[in-house]
């Protein structure tokens, strides 16, 4: 089935299952491999991407949800790096692996959109669907307030 | 012909490194680093760095070695021949040979080494990537400065020693004069390479950014999603494998559906993986495979194979079973391998004595990124594969996957990604000689992707073990005796099944090692056979080990009311080093290193728990309300680490970490803020064992599928604050990775029971009805 949709600027008609989840039409199909598989059931959020703006495991969404609307992937968050969160994380050295990085970052870009100044617990409560094998949790929280510009 | 052979350069050989054939691989991985794309990239495949114009790919310049080349343009290449893992060690490593050569960090490049015995020892494990070779590492690059220096000699005539190289130049105090590393390149690369015994190091004081704030090297890649990670690399015309694997190790196929699978649109084709047979080691693991053009395609091509299974010797692997057997293991006496003074009559004549059962489970590496490995095969010439993938140890990738393919190692080339963790699962080589079976087989390149149940459910898992500690004090209160008892099914099981006992490699981790200031002490090993595939993760037996020890030192203290930290410095003695002799045993295998480098120092754990006992106000905070610390230390990976957890009560009764303090003496210490996040990881990583535990088997199989039953600290139970603390000493370097994790789990134990009186001797609160 044709499914159309706009990906990081660019208008897509692709021929897929229209089951297929997102990430697999994202990474094998359309060949963005910035967005990363982790669990394949929506524990982990390595796979999250933005639907229309809000953070959605796109492991689990499947691609036929997509038609009609904008997705935004790591690739499209900025065109060279210079979103306020990337260039934080790596000011802060917040990636180990890096693997989970892409993900944690969108999870937080959306967490921006809806509110501009977050609670640490509402950070906490945000990014608590993103899993970090690495451990860098305390830098995601500092590098989202630095940005948020909300104190320690 | 490979392009390694077009730039094969000059020989050389240096000592120490076992050096036999040399090349400097250009054009290897090049990592776009700051190009962020919009539009789908695809085709990550290996290509030449288009920065790197071919002429000077094909250069002489300066060669000394197969880790460092001088281009005339001045451009410095260097390889990074370990892995990256999010240790950090691409932006380590290179800095600590820029250091030596004098060069401008602007004017390196780092490309990542593929599998090649000419690099020496490649395998990223044991923490020992700058533990090990720190100095081998300098060597290398001072032998380059030494070339550069000899050539602007001759050039200025003047005499070598009134040289210095520094930034990217080397300069003549006397005249002011000063030639460009790049100028001499040609002039130097012809000159006598010194023998290694020749070369000298530079003090260290002139290696100026070494501990010193370091760039991520691969921090812009990492946040743009331009990172290439094992399962990014793409070859035209490739297929993705998927394979349903035997749940219980020692199974077997017993039937599937073959036409349900290749009914799937997109299904290519569904081959059978050849049957392992013991020992196991790193053959593939057996199984149905299914090819697809995409990897939706073959999960849902696995499903519908409905694959039944004869589980085989195995079949009868329970946790529960298996759990009774070790303590009843551990409650008879096993092999003494550490005796001092005699524990039988300390024990008898004992006022008081103290016993204890501690159980750690099966721990699962869990890495973010599942393993995945693309191969292609080549049948000209005899027959050649290529291999991309997240490897710990390219060399064992290319070890297994000739062995699998019928080939010379020659013939088989091994490129390593970028990993998404490690932690140990990625030194097997499994996935790798799957991929390859599977483009011998098929005649096109291949990716096996694992999901993350199969990553769970193949796991060359942490061992499973219980430990009995006995103690005696007399009755002026004194630690008399101390005695363990071990039991876990050793790592050489998985390789040789005979293997039933932990030996001596095994009890270097946490028993043969520990200081005690105990006069009577014995440490006694355990039959415990093995069922599964073991395997090392992050820390392997100091996990239990550290666990059992300070989680006894703690009810030690509280059967002497004594303060914890008094007591753990008591039982672990006045500074001092231990020998052979006084530790009781015949051989300390010491991770690899001299005991006159790296002693078993008391003075040293002493130090971090000093350390770390100040930084968290050990005396005062302890006392307040709803709160309580705890406190453990360990050595491992010759560092020592001691932490200390602060556990809080919710209202509600439930508890919580809210921070954490962890200070290291890891020796010198080359990127201090990589050390630091290595730290953050470990306290998370420790966390996550000790509240969450492992896997259970049951009738053979692991019995979790995903991150509901493997669980891990989240954000919303990461404690909000991890301080920690690197000690300045002039020590030999220690490792990094590693040596965190241990004190994690029983500091948190000891925490939780100064909280509530209640005392965690297995992993995983669930079991103890403690709510976080
Ligand atoms: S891969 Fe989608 S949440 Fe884990
Ligand atoms: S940085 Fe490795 S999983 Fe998050």
């Amino acid at each position: 089935m044709k499914i159309q949709f706009r990906i990081n600027g660019v208008e897509k008609n692709i021929d897929v299952d229209p089951e297929m989840p997102m990430l697999w039409a994202i990474r094998d199909i359309l060949q963005l491999t910035g967005t990363k598989f982790g669990c394949g059931q929506a524990y982990c959020g390595a796979c999250t991407v933005h639907l229309n703006g809000n953070a959605v495991r796109s492991c689990i969404t499947p691609i036929s949800a997509a038609a009609g609307q904008t997705i935004t992937t790591i690739e499209g968050l900025s065109t060279d790096a210079s979103h306020p969160l990337q260039k934080t994380w790596v000011e802060l050295g917040v990636p180990q692996c890096g693997y989970c990085q892409p993900g944690q970052i969108m999870q937080a870009a959306s967490l921006l959109n809806q509110k501009k100044k977050p609670t640490g617990a509402e950070i906490d409560q945000a990014m608590t669907g993103n899993l970090c094998r690495c451990g860098t949790y305390t830098r995601i929280r500092e590098a989202i307030k630095k940005v948020a510009g909300v104190r320690k | 012909m490979s392009q390694k052979n077009l730039y094969m350069t000059r020989r050389t050989f240096v000592t120490g490194l076992g050096l036999s054939t040399v090349g400097l691989y250009f054009g290897a991985f090049a990592y776009a680093q700051n190009k962020a794309t919009t539009e789908p990239s695809g085709a990550m495949g290996p290509k030449p760095d288009p920065e790197q114009p071919v002429e000077e790919q094909k250069s002489i310049g300066l060669n000394p070695n197969v880790f460092i080349h001088l281009a005339p343009s001045g451009l410095v290449t260097i390889v990074c021949h370990r892995s990256e893992m999010g240790q950090g060690i691409r932006s380590s490593l290179p800095v600590l040979l820029a250091d030596e050569l004098g060069a401008d960090m602007k004017q390196v490049k780092i490309i990542q080494g593929d599998g090649d015995k000419a690099y020496g020892d490649q395998n990223t494990d044991g923490s020992n990537s700058v533990r090990g070779i720190y100095q081998d590492m300098r060597k290398v690059a001072a032998t380059a400065r030494m070339m550069l220096v000899s050539a602007a000699a001759a050039r200025l005539k003047v005499p070598a020693e009134s040289l210095e190289a520094r930034d990217h130049q080397v300069f003549h105090k006397a005249s002011g004069k000063k030639i460009p590393f790049g100028d001499l390149a040609i002039d130097a690369g012809k000159l006598e390479i010194p023998k290694p015994d020749q070369v000298k190091l530079r003090p260290d004081k002139e290696m100026k950014r070494v501990g010193g704030k370091l760039p991520l090297i691969d921090g812009p890649a990492y946040v743009n999603g331009t990172a290439a990670f094992g399962a990014d690399i793409r070859q035209p015309g490739m297929l993705i494998a998927v394979i349903a694997r035997p749940p219980v190790v020692g199974g077997q196929v017993k039937k599937f559906n073959r036409e349900a699978a290749l009914k799937i649109p997109g299904v290519k084709q569904v081959i059978e993986m050849p049957q392992p047979a013991p020992p196991y080691g790193f053959q593939p693991w057996g199984g149905i495979a299914v090819l697809a053009e995409n990897t939706w395609a073959a999960m849902k091509g696995r499903d519908a194979l409905a694959a039944q299974w004869d589980a085989g010797p195995n079949g009868q692997y329970s946790s529960a079973t298996y759990r009774e057997s070790l303590f009843k293991s551990v409650r008879n006496p096993g092999e003494v391998m550490r005796n001092v003074g005699n524990i039988d009559t300390a024990l008898s004549s004992a006022a008081k004595t103290i016993e204890a059962e501690y159980y750690v489970p099966h721990l699962p590496h869990v890495p973010m990124e599942p393993p995945a490995a693309l191969a292609v095969f080549k049948k000209a010439n005899g027959g050649s594969c290529e291999v991309w993938a997240p490897t710990q140890n390219p060399q064992a990738a290319m070890t297994e996957v000739a062995r699998v393919l019928g080939l010379k190692e020659e013939q088989v080339t091994v490129h390593v990604t970028l990993l998404g963790g490690g932690f140990g699962r990625k030194s097997k080589a499994d996935f790798c000689s799957e991929a390859a079976f599977l483009a011998k087989a098929t005649g096109v390149p291949v990716r096996v992707q694992f999901t993350r149940t199969d990553d769970i459910q193949n796991d060359y898992l942490n061992t499973v073990s219980a430990q009995h500690l006995t103690a005696s004090i007399d009755e002026k209160g004194k630690v008399t005796g101390w005695r363990v008892r071990t039991a876990f099914p050793p790592i050489a099981s998985t390789f040789n099944p005979k293997e039933d006992r932990p030996g001596l490699g095994d009890l270097q981790q946490g028993v043969l090692d520990v200081a005690l200031a105990v006069p009577n002490v014995r440490a006694e090993a355990c039959r415990a056979p093995a069922h599964i595939r073991v395997g090392w993760l992050r820390s392997v037996y100091n996990i239990f080990h550290a666990f059992a020890v300070n989680s006894f030192i703690d009810e030690i203290a509280h059967a002497r009311k004594m303060d914890p930290r008094e007591n753990m410095l008591e039982i672990y003695g006045p500074p001092k080093k231990y020998s052979l002799d006084e530790l009781g045993v015949k051989e300390l295998r010491n991770y690899g290193q001299p005991l006159e480098k790296h002693p078993v120092d008391s003075a040293r754990l002493r130090g971090v728990i000093e350390k770390v006992t100040q930084n968290s106000k050990w005396k005062s905070r302890g006392k307040q309300k709803n709160r309580a610390l705890g406190l453990a230390a360990h050595r491992s990976f010759n560092s020592y680490t001691a932490v200390v957890a602060s556990m809080r009560k919710r209202p509600d009764g439930s508890l919580f970490i809210d921070e954490v303090w962890i200070a290291i003496d890891a020796g010198l210490v080359i990127n201090p803020d990589r050390v630091r996040a290595q730290m953050e990881g470990s306290v998370i990583n420790g966390m996550s064992h000790v509240l969450f535990g492992g896997v259970t088997h049951k009738e053979g199989a692991v019995e979790q599928t995903n991150f509901d039953g493997v669980q891990l600290v989240r954000m919303s139970t990461a404690p909000q604050k991890i301080n920690v603390e690197i000690l300045r000493t002039e020590n030999a370097p220690g490792g990094v990775g590693e040596p965190g994790v241990p004190p994690v789990a029983p500091a948190v134990a000891n925490a939780v029971f100064a909280l509530t009186g209640k005392r965690i001797r297995e992993f995983g609160f669930a079991n103890s009805g403690l709510q976080v």
